[in-house]
């Protein structure tokens, strides 16, 4: 059989640093691809260079057996290939009918849009996949799940051969990934294939056919996902010997835990409002606290009541053993701690802001004196930083949206390191990163704690906070409601210590 | 890991394509104007254009840190044009009372601004839309909606009409060092890049612990400031406080501040290139008053109104243009 999408050979470089390099990648029709990597291994140039975003400098690239002539996203699309963003390019206030016939509307009379029709052809397309919703309505009262599910539906009415998906479940629950995959396994069914870019590799082996891992903008193997596990996956991605990944375990905190010292932050049924109700807490040096719970069980708000960003109604604080909660994140960062949001993107990077000006915003009120900066000892400890964390940047002048998610997680948290605190608070600080950067982000965290300083971690990834973890604190529905300690957690006593207070509601939906 | 090179042009270039193109505009239009017209580049027409343009620069630099910080100040036309009665009125007792005076007016209004911004939570928009009203109404009331005129046989009208050691008009001396200190506040300064982090993004400026409202006060109490500025050198100028005048200045020093590549949704922006904005905006004017003295073609203040939005809808698109292709060569 032919093959739909056939590249080989691709190199692609921009101001001749290689972002490709022998890049190959076939897709057959109707199967499901996946492509998978790390940060920075070149699964979006390719994809752009597939729709034509950007010109290759060498290498072929063949539709269904036909030398491409794609050079524009427009073109592509004529092509029949659809992609579906992360950030969904749909018109939120307009209706999912107009957002389905958009461009291509019935008319009658050759100008007059025939709404009925539209209306009718948009619920058709959508009832191919099992969704049945008004849609007269604007799409923004829908769900990012059925936003993206619109967009799919788009693409699907302008009869696409191929629909890429880039990370199409990171914003999505539990039940709307299992409709996500429905759609997927409906597309397969009608013959069309699917390019499948994701960092959770469980998913893989519940839809994919087969995968292609990439690695430093090259091929490195394209495997069935039937004849693979998850560590040879993690194994091509990293390019490491997989026996020595089962040795060390997933994650990088695995080792010596480091002995406790003195108690460095207490919360005493902590409140600051509906969501976070009677929050306890003890965290001693040389100790790392996880929080656990599911979304909304109150795990961020009670990092923010510890920040002093959101004001206490009720409850005690004490810092380094002095009752009171920080007035602000100001006088927290003064008392010594740091926090790492869960919100890179909104509440973390400065994005136009380099590396440099980044890293040292928090550090600021000690790098100047008298309001003037100290430029040269900003180099110096942003150098440190950059060579000590292996941040990846061309310059501590790059802008930072210019780096990969992990190599920006690492900035923040060099950002934190660098106000030298007591008490790290890290808000999911391995999400959207890729594997590799994971594990060195997880190995700072237990040498700074190892340091004597106490860290309060985040994680909706049970597998991070069971390794990572000396203690976890299980809360749910704005309370702490257990405490399991370390050495002898593992997932199953996590999930069944979660699930114990899920009983009463009878769901397993994480809101 | 990371090679410390010193300067590197091509890369300055590329990082601040936005700011060079307004310096290029502005250069080349220096040089149309020195090629085309025989006076234009003597002594008095370079220290008469910049003497009159002082007031634009002042405000355009307000309000480029406001700029900066996403925000916008409406009020700074209606404001200058308040303080130039202020100064008026204030000129008998001289130029050492009526500056500050006039100044500390313009603040007064900043600081209305900045009450209803940071604490009533108003959106700058709306909020300087009514100081604008407001400054506008008060000007009106305190001058009877007569000019007034200065104190000729004080020191004041010296400031606008006299030279500092018998060389430049001190309008632009004073302006120059203005210029030169606040590139020193935002280049420098804690609260400078504090204003630039807000402008890239309040909340993680907030979570870091930087002094968001403080930064956010400090703009508007400077905008205003540099709007009282500009006011007395209008009264002094013109021999007169104008509360008619500052129609538009707003949106003048809005233009100046997008021209030198300022970026709208802040976060971005160049003290120099600001200048340089305010600078090609009047400069257009002066070419056309020299067209219009050669006798060829004449234009009527109507149609250089209608000429200068052309021009800076050619830079602007020009820019665009530049960073568009910079971009692309990025990825």
């Amino acid at each position: 059989m032919n093959a739909l999408v056939s590249m080989s050979g691709i190199e692609k470089s921009f101001a001749g640093v290689p972002a490709l390099s022998q890049a190959n990648l076939e897709i057959a029709p109707g199967e499901v691809h996946a492509l998978i990597g790390q940060n920075g291994a070149g699964k979006s140039t390719m994809i752009k260079v597939l729709t034509g975003v950007y010109d290759r400098d060498a290498g072929d690239v063949h539709l269904a057996g036909v030398p491409s002539r794609i050079s524009t996203p427009r073109e592509a699309q004529e092509s029949g290939i659809a992609t579906i963003y992360q950030e969904l390019n749909l018109v939120p206030l307009r209706s999912v009918t107009e957002n389905i016939i958009m461009g291509y509307e019935p008319k009658r009379l050759g100008f007059l849009v025939d709404w009925r029709e539209g209306n009718m052809r948009a619920r058709e397309v959508l009832m191919r996949f099992g969704i049945d919703i008004d849609v007269t309505e604007p799409l923004g009262n829908f769900s990012t799940a059925i936003q993206q599910l619109v967009a799919i539906a788009r693409a699907v009415s302008l009869d696409a051969k191929l629909v890429i998906m880039d990370e199409p479940t990171s914003s999505l629950d539990a039940s709307e990934v299992e409709v996500l995959f429905g759609v997927v396994r409906e597309l397969k069914k009608q013959g069309v294939s699917v390019l499948y870019v994701s960092h959770f590799l469980d998913e893989l082996f519940q839809i994919c056919d087969r995968v292609t891992t990439m690695r430093d903008g090259r091929t490195v193997s394209t495997r069935n996902v039937q004849d693979t596990t998850k560590l040879e996956m993690i194994a091509d991605m990293l390019g490491r010997n997989k026996d020595e990944i089962a040795a060390d375990g997933l994650t990088d905190f695995a080792g010596a835990k480091a002995k406790k010292g003195d108690i460095v932050l207490r919360a005493d049924s902590v409140s600051t409002g509906p969501r976070l109700t009677h929050f306890d807490l003890t965290l001693h040096r040389g100790e790392i606290v996880g929080l656990g719970g599911l979304l909304g069980s109150g795990r961020t708000e009670a990092a923010r009541a510890l920040f002093g960003v959101d004001g206490k109604r009720s409850g005690a604080i004490e810092l380094h053993g002095v009752v009171g909660q920080p007035s602000g994140p100001g006088d927290a960062i003064v008392n010594g701690v740091g926090f790492l949001t869960e919100d890179r993107k909104a509440e973390g990077i400065i994005p136009d802001m380099s590396v440099r000006e980044n890293m040292t915003l928090a550090l600021l009120p000690k790098l100047a004196s008298r309001g003037q900066i100290d430029f040269a000892r900003e180099r110096e400890i942003v150098q440190a930083f950059i060579d000590d964390l292996g941040i990846k940047a061309a310059h501590m002048d790059q802008p930072i949206r210019e780096l990969s998610g992990g190599n920006q997680q690492k900035v923040l948290l060099a950002r934190w390191l660098a106000t030298q605190p007591d008490i790290l608070i890290l808000d999911e600080p391995t999400r959207g990163v890729d594997v590799g950067a994971k594990r060195e982000i997880q190995s700072f965290i237990r040498s700074y704690v190892e340091k004597g300083f106490g860290v309060v971690l985040i994680s909706s990834e049970f597998e991070e906070l069971v390794e990572g973890a000396d203690r976890i604190v299980v809360m749910h529905e704005g309370r702490s409601v257990k405490e399991l300690t370390n050495p002898g957690v593992t997932e199953n006593i996590l999930v069944r210590a979660l699930a114990h207070h899920e009983e009463g509601t009878g769901s397993w939906n994480a809101q | 890991m990371l090679d410390e090179t010193a300067f590197d042009l091509r890369k300055y270039l590329r990082r601040n394509s936005a700011s060079v193109t307004v310096w290029i505009a502005l250069l080349a239009l220096i040089l149309f104007g020195l090629m085309r017209y025989d006076n234009f580049g003597s002594a008095y027409n370079f220290s008469s254009f910049l003497n009159y343009n002082a007031m634009f620069i002042a405000i355009a630099l307000g309000m480029c840190f406001v700029i900066m910080t996403g925000g916008i100040d409406l009020s700074v036309g209606s404001v200058a044009a308040f303080t130039s009665v202020v100064a008026a009125y204030l000129s008998p007792y001289g130029i050492q009372v009526a500056l500050p005076g006039a100044v500390l007016a313009g603040v007064g209004f900043g600081a209305i601004n900045a009450f209803c911004i940071i604490i009533l939570r108003i959106p700058p928009f709306i909020a300087t839309l009514a100081t604008m009203l407001a400054a506008k109404g008060g000007a009106l009331v305190i001058s009877g909606a007569q000019t007034i005129s200065v104190d000729w046989g004080s020191n004041f009208t010296k400031l606008g009409m006299g030279q500092a050691f018998g060389l430049f008009p001190w309008a632009i001396v004073i302006v120059a060092g203005l210029t030169l200190a606040l590139w020193l506040v935002l280049e420098r300064t804690t609260i400078g890049r504090t204003v630039l982090a807000i402008g890239g993004s309040e909340d993680a400026s907030n979570l870091m612990g930087l002094k968001v409202n403080r930064a956010k006060a400090f703009v508007y109490l400077l905008s205003g400031g540099c709007a009282g500025l500009a006011g007395v050198f209008l009264a002094s100028g013109f021999g007169a406080g104008q509360p008619l005048e500052g129609i538009g200045w707003e949106l003048s020093a809005i233009a100046s501040v997008v021209v030198g590549g300022t970026l709208l949704t802040g976060g971005m922006g160049s003290i120099p290139a600001t200048v340089a904005g305010a600078l090609l905006l009047g400069l257009v004017f002066n070419v056309l008053n020299f067209e219009n003295g050669q006798g060829t073609i004449s234009f009527s203040a109507y149609w250089q109104m209608v000429i200068r939005g052309g021009f800076l809808f050619a830079v602007i698109l020009l820019q665009s243009r530049v960073i568009a292709r910079q971009q692309k060569v990025l990825g």
